[in-house]
């Protein structure tokens, strides 16, 4: 039996964690090489909209064109300086994009119920086929007849005659009480 | 948890998932550490974030850092916080971090409408002072 220390059961994990996010990392550079036309650079301080994170690593636009560099100089100045349309300019170089407009609820779940209903359907043809060209014929003992001539033979058996099946059958009037 | 030797080992959850994290699941009157030392009243907490956002030559990663651990908190934060945040955007000359500042503790709210106005009403001499807009005054709402 093999006795690990706490400590080192820790440190076992926490490598292997470390060991794992690293490969997803590789891999993930590696995927983005097909999905974007520029690669992104997972090592460079990233830019993203979070709710729960307002200011990211990194400004929306970082390439500044001559416009943007004087608007940049300009907030250097007092900011009651700045006009309303250069104080938007100034926040959409840097953020991509408003909380309202990260908040904004998308159709997805349109999408979503649509294909569940769709994947429901194609189910139940499969089923429906199943049931007319994979099944074997019923067993001969499902038929009228036969189920007709089982339940006499259990009345004659008295099945459960005390509280189940027999005691339900009224034997002097020869019905179902 | 088990090992294979078969004792019990414990994990830290709380230091490796929650790391820095100060504050307690408990009703808001104190913040505790996670070690369990002294316990933080409202205002010890708030003196501090104050002083971290008034320092005088804090960089562009400090505000970032400490703006995205606040809102990580479950709170919001007071105006004298927030103020002395959006000092720090002034000394940094960055009005968009301003704006997304106020944004953020707007939606911190949640369903609380009535804070936002608060905050906004407490802070109005700042935000006249530095001339930062809110971003419903520049219809980004």
């Amino acid at each position: 039996m093999l006795r690990l220390t706490a400590g080192r059961v820790g440190c076992l994990l926490s490598r292997r964690a470390v060991v794992g996010m690293t490969n997803s990392g590789a891999r993930m550079s590696s995927h983005s090489h097909h999905e974007v036309s520029d690669q992104v650079d997972m090592s460079q301080p990233m830019y993203w909209d979070r709710l729960d994170t307002p200011l990211p690593d990194r400004a929306w636009i970082d390439v500044l064109d001559s416009k943007d560099k004087s608007l940049k100089q300009k907030e250097k100045g007092p900011w009651t300086a700045l006009s309303k349309e250069e104080k938007i300019a100034l926040y959409r170089l840097k953020f991509n994009h408003t909380y309202p407009e990260m908040k904004k609820p998308s159709h997805e779940w349109k999408t979503v119920i649509g294909g569940m209903f769709i994947f429901f359907g194609i189910t139940g043809l499969v089923v429906f086929w199943q049931g007319h060209y994979v099944y074997p014929p019923q067993p001969h003992t499902f038929g009228e007849e036969w189920q007709a001539k089982q339940i006499q033979r259990m009345l004659d058996m008295r099945v459960n005659p005390i509280e189940g099946f027999s005691a339900k059958w009224d034997y002097k009037n020869k019905q179902w009480k | 948890m088990r090992n294979w030797g078969g004792s019990v080992v414990h994990f830290n959850w709380r230091h490796t998932v929650y790391g820095y994290v100060q504050s307690c699941y408990t009703p808001l009157a104190q913040r505790c550490y996670s070690h369990g030392g002294k316990l933080e009243s409202d205002e010890e907490f708030d003196a501090r974030w104050v002083t971290y956002f008034n320092k005088a030559d804090i960089d562009a990663w400090e505000l970032r850092k400490g703006m995205n651990t606040l809102i990580g908190y479950d709170l919001v934060p007071e105006p004298k916080i927030l103020e002395a945040a959006l000092r720090a955007c002034r000394r940094l000359d960055d009005l968009a971090s301003a704006m997304r500042i106020l944004e953020a503790v707007k939606d911190k709210s949640g369903p609380h409408k009535k804070i936002y106005p608060y905050l906004i009403q407490e802070l109005r001499p700042t935000l006249d002072e530095l001339g930062i807009s809110t971003p419903e005054e520049l219809g980004m709402d």
